[in-house]
């Protein structure tokens, strides 16, 4: 298989993991989304260097676009690629992702260390968002 | 210094989580036994991706770029590492906003 095909079916697989063999839908939940959106920039910066320096290098024979060149870097944006990465890279680490929370949901739903949940209130970034909540005039949004 | 390249970037996603419950007051690091049972599956299969893919010749890497160590003759141990690293950082992640944002991630009561 090409890396095309088994990055689609690693995402496939991982869904099917969270939604129906695990069930702890994940790929349903405000938070799961909102921590992807932060992790997917530091993805393309972190796999950017990888890629833009080609320590990693990869062949035109397994994904969309086409061989990392000998020498200088990959297309930045276009030939299949974002960031100088390969798309499949964005499921490839997708896949990683999600199977990862799945099972850390998971153990903590069946008891294996899922308490405390959070610890105490008051923290340096809860403060932060608190403060820029207040001077932009708006209550913020309350905690659940 | 050049060798140290993809260590350098794991160290960077480190650094760049692991100061998340602190700040935000998610419970991950006290949980190391659940941090490590999560860590199993992901390790597991995607080593056997890894494999495969090298041997298919899909990707490779810049031997110059990566450590000399490697797993089975093939596998740097910077791409073990890295499937230990992101997970961690996922985790780091989600915690940080479940603990920041109260919402639910479906292990609660």
């Amino acid at each position: 298989m090409t890396y095309t095909q088994l990055a689609l079916l690693g995402v496939v697989l991982a869904a099917a993991l969270d939604l129906a063999l695990l069930r702890t839908r994940l790929l349903l939940r405000q938070v799961f989304w909102s921590a992807y959106a932060i992790i997917l920039p530091f993805q393309l910066l972190t796999n950017g260097v990888l890629t833009g320096t080609r320590t990693v290098r990869y062949s035109g024979a397994a994904i969309v676009g086409g061989s990392t060149p000998a020498s200088g870097r990959p297309a930045f944006i276009g030939d299949g690629r974002i960031a100088y990465a390969p798309v499949e890279d964005l499921l490839f680490g997708f896949a990683l992702i999600v199977l990862t929370l799945a099972v850390w949901v998971w153990l903590g739903r069946r008891g294996v260390q899922r308490l405390p949940m959070s610890d105490s209130s008051g923290r340096p970034l809860q403060r932060w968002v608190e403060r820029r909540a207040r001077s932009a005039g708006g209550a913020g949004e309350p905690r659940a | 210094m050049r060798a140290l390249t993809y260590l350098a970037v794991l160290a960077f996603i480190v650094a760049g989580t692991a100061w998340l419950p602190w700040a935000t007051g998610a419970v991950v690091w006290r949980k190391l036994r659940r941090l490590l049972l999560s860590l199993v599956a992901p390790v597991l299969l995607f080593t056997l991706w890894d494999l495969y893919a090298i041997r298919q010749r899909h990707w490779s890497f810049d031997p110059q770029r990566v450590l000399s160590m490697r797993l089975f003759g093939l596998l740097p141990l910077e791409e073990l590492l890295f499937f230990m690293v992101i997970p961690l950082a996922s985790i780091l992640t989600l915690e940080a906003v479940r603990a920041m944002r109260g919402w639910r991630a479906g292990d609660e009561r």
